[in-house]
């Protein structure tokens, strides 16, 4: 009953909810996720992220925060706000680790536990959008961090795979997962699609192509756009710079932005 | 605590603690006296079945990464094509990716079922000596998704380790998800009454993946696995029209070759990208076999080759200690 009252003060100022979710590992959710948020707070939006990929948090490093320390407030745990307007706030295992190349050796139960805490105990405050970064598969985290918001409200979840056969393969299991959790699924980003040369301006096809257009035609999804290679990207991430501050010009950014624009509509028409 | 059920009473000790049905928390829990018993602490038995049914395998390989999409299954599926490319060796590939199974495309296997014999399951063969497990094998569509939580992946693994009629085998390639969570520790409880060569550890050059696989070898270190080596794959893109490289993900912490410097710990080798090794796996074929030609083709020759070194030398190395 406590937990219950928590969770509807810890998350009652969020507007909406969205899981970024792939059956695939390594296909780019913390990237998207990042850069998601970015844009949205570039519109002009207050942003969450909660990072549930107990085993490896990527997004305090794409972020660029470091590794500073969670303060408690009176409603909950204080996130880690990556800038002084506090308009992009974020919570991750990786600021509760003393070292950071621990290993979370730790079994369902456990990451079941600290998910709860995380959907519960966070202060967020107001937000526009709390993104929710999920590890690959269909397994603990997913089913603990579904479990704990439904008694909020989830908008739904956007799936991110490559254009491999591989990849598609296993992002059309979390469709299936989707379904039978009663998650509705806000649309397919197709990442790592194709990578221009940047000395002839050749494009190659290093993971295949079109595959996540052809997944969402195939499911009845909407098709939320490519974001292709690019090692700008990969260099802001690495670095934790805003690519949408560096490189606004860019291709990349502008698929980006124009995903977050088609995802926000969505979210505000729900 | 691997060994706290789910239905367990709020502060659990563990089944397997010293405190098991003992402390204030056990009071009212249905299983109290069965864990005062002392029955809980005893090791599962299926690891010394399961040592028993592997006894005829001579060498055990892991790969693993903490990262996903880092290209295990793929380093995993071609590691067990270049084994087995040696006629008179027995090579068996076991996918433990309860979750995201994406062994049974790689190797052109899709849609197969596995079928019960009278010592267990058979494995699905791609070749005579090139046997595969994979719970794609038990879905009855592709769609289907496996939601379980950790008990039932372990249980999964068990059955697949200690059920599978695997045969006298001269390699095991097990292909693991990523993380560190119940499919890892699981695999590692299962085989400790068998001997593991070691595992090889997949990476790719940037930080956001290193940082991961650091968490990855911390494990290995936790659990006493020694490890074989680093492959840095997708490690740089030649333009096949103009030739020059290009870093997708770059190396901005100098890459697995500073992480092993740090470490200590081999690098065997650095696998360039090449849209052809995605088009093999997507196909269902041995991109060793499809393109020769290709630099990653070599390069996965010899980081095979430094592997079966290990392996043989280890075998030495322990007969010489008995």
């Amino acid at each position: 009953q406590i937990n219950n009252n928590n969770i509807s003060e810890s998350l009652s100022q969020v507007q909406h909810v969205v899981l970024v979710l792939s059956g695939k590992g390594g296909v780019g959710k913390s990237t998207i996720t990042t850069e998601l948020a970015l844009a949205l707070r570039h519109a002009g939006k207050k942003v969450g992220i909660l990072d549930v990929d107990l085993c490896g948090p990527s997004i305090p490093r794409m972020l660029n925060v470091g590794r500073p320390d969670v303060h408690q407030c009176d409603s909950g745990w204080v996130p880690v706000y990556t800038d002084a307007q506090k308009s992009l706030a974020l919570m991750s295992i990786g600021f509760l680790l003393d070292d950071p190349d621990e290993a979370v050796v730790w079994r369902g139960p456990k990451k079941t536990a600290l998910i709860g805490q995380f959907v519960s105990d966070v202060a967020w405050g107001e937000l526009d959008v709390l993104l929710v970064d999920t590890p690959p598969g269909t397994s603990d985290e997913h089913l603990a961090v579904l479990e704990n918001l439904k008694k909020h409200r989830v908008d739904g979840a956007v799936l991110v795979t490559t254009p491999q056969a591989v990849s598609t393969g296993d992002v059309r299991r979390e469709i299936t997962f989707c379904k039978k959790t009663g998650v509705r699924i806000l649309g397919i980003i197709e990442n790592m699609s194709g990578f221009v040369c940047p000395h002839c301006s050749e494009c190659s096809n290093i993971f295949s192509k079109g595959g996540g257009e052809e997944l969402a035609k195939l499911t009845g999804s909407v098709f939320l756009g490519a974001v292709p290679l690019d090692p700008l990207l990969s260099a802001s991430m690495e670095e934790g710079k805003d690519f949408s501050q560096t490189f606004p010009e860019s291709s990349t950014f502008s698929a980006i932005n124009s995903i977050s624009q088609t995802l926000l509509c969505s979210l505000q028409a729900s | 605590m691997a060994d706290v059920p789910t239905d367990a009473p709020e502060h659990c000790p563990g089944t397997q603690s010293e405190q098991a049905g003992k402390s204030s928390s056990c009071e009212g829990c249905p299983n109290q006296k069965l864990c005062a018993s002392g029955a809980t602490k005893a090791a599962d038995p299926a690891i010394a079945e399961i040592g028993e049914k592997l006894s005829t395998v001579k060498h055990k390989i892991l790969v693993l990464s903490g990262k996903g999409g880092v290209g295990k299954s793929t380093f995993s599926a071609h590691l067990a094509h270049a084994l087995a490319s040696d006629a008179t060796k027995e090579v068996a590939l076991l996918d433990v990716d309860i979750c995201g199974p994406s062994i049974p495309r790689i190797m052109g296997l899709e849609g197969e079922q596995v079928h019960q014999s009278g010592s267990g399951w058979s494995p699905v063969y791609v070749d005579d000596n090139l046997a595969v497990m994979s719970i794609g094998f038990l879905l009855s569509s592709p769609d289907d998704a496996v939601i379980w939580r950790g008990p039932k992946k372990n249980g999964m693994i068990k059955q697949f380790l200690r059920d599978v009629d695997w045969g006298e085998l001269d390699y095991l390639v097990v292909d693991t998800p990523p993380g560190t969570s119940d499919e890892h520790l699981s695999i590692v409880q299962y085989l400790s009454s068998t001997h593991v060569d070691g595992a090889v550890i997949i990476t790719t050059p940037q930080e956001v993946s290193l940082q991961d696989v650091r968490k990855e070898i911390r494990f290995c270190q936790k659990v006493k696995l020694p490890i074989i080596g680093v492959v840095e794959n997708m490690s740089g893109f030649v333009c096949p029209k103009c030739q020059n490289t290009s870093q997708i993900f770059p190396p901005t912490t100098g890459g697995a070759e500073q992480m092993c410097a740090d470490l200590n710990l081999p690098l065997l080798g650095k696998v360039p990208l090449d849209p052809r090794i995605a088009r093999s796996c997507d196909e269902g074929r041995s991109f060793l076999a499809e393109v020769p030609d290709s630099p990653a083709t070599q390069i996965y020759l010899d980081i095979v080759k430094s592997i079966q070194d290990y392996c043989s030398n280890h075998v030495t190395d322990e007969h010489k200690a008995t």
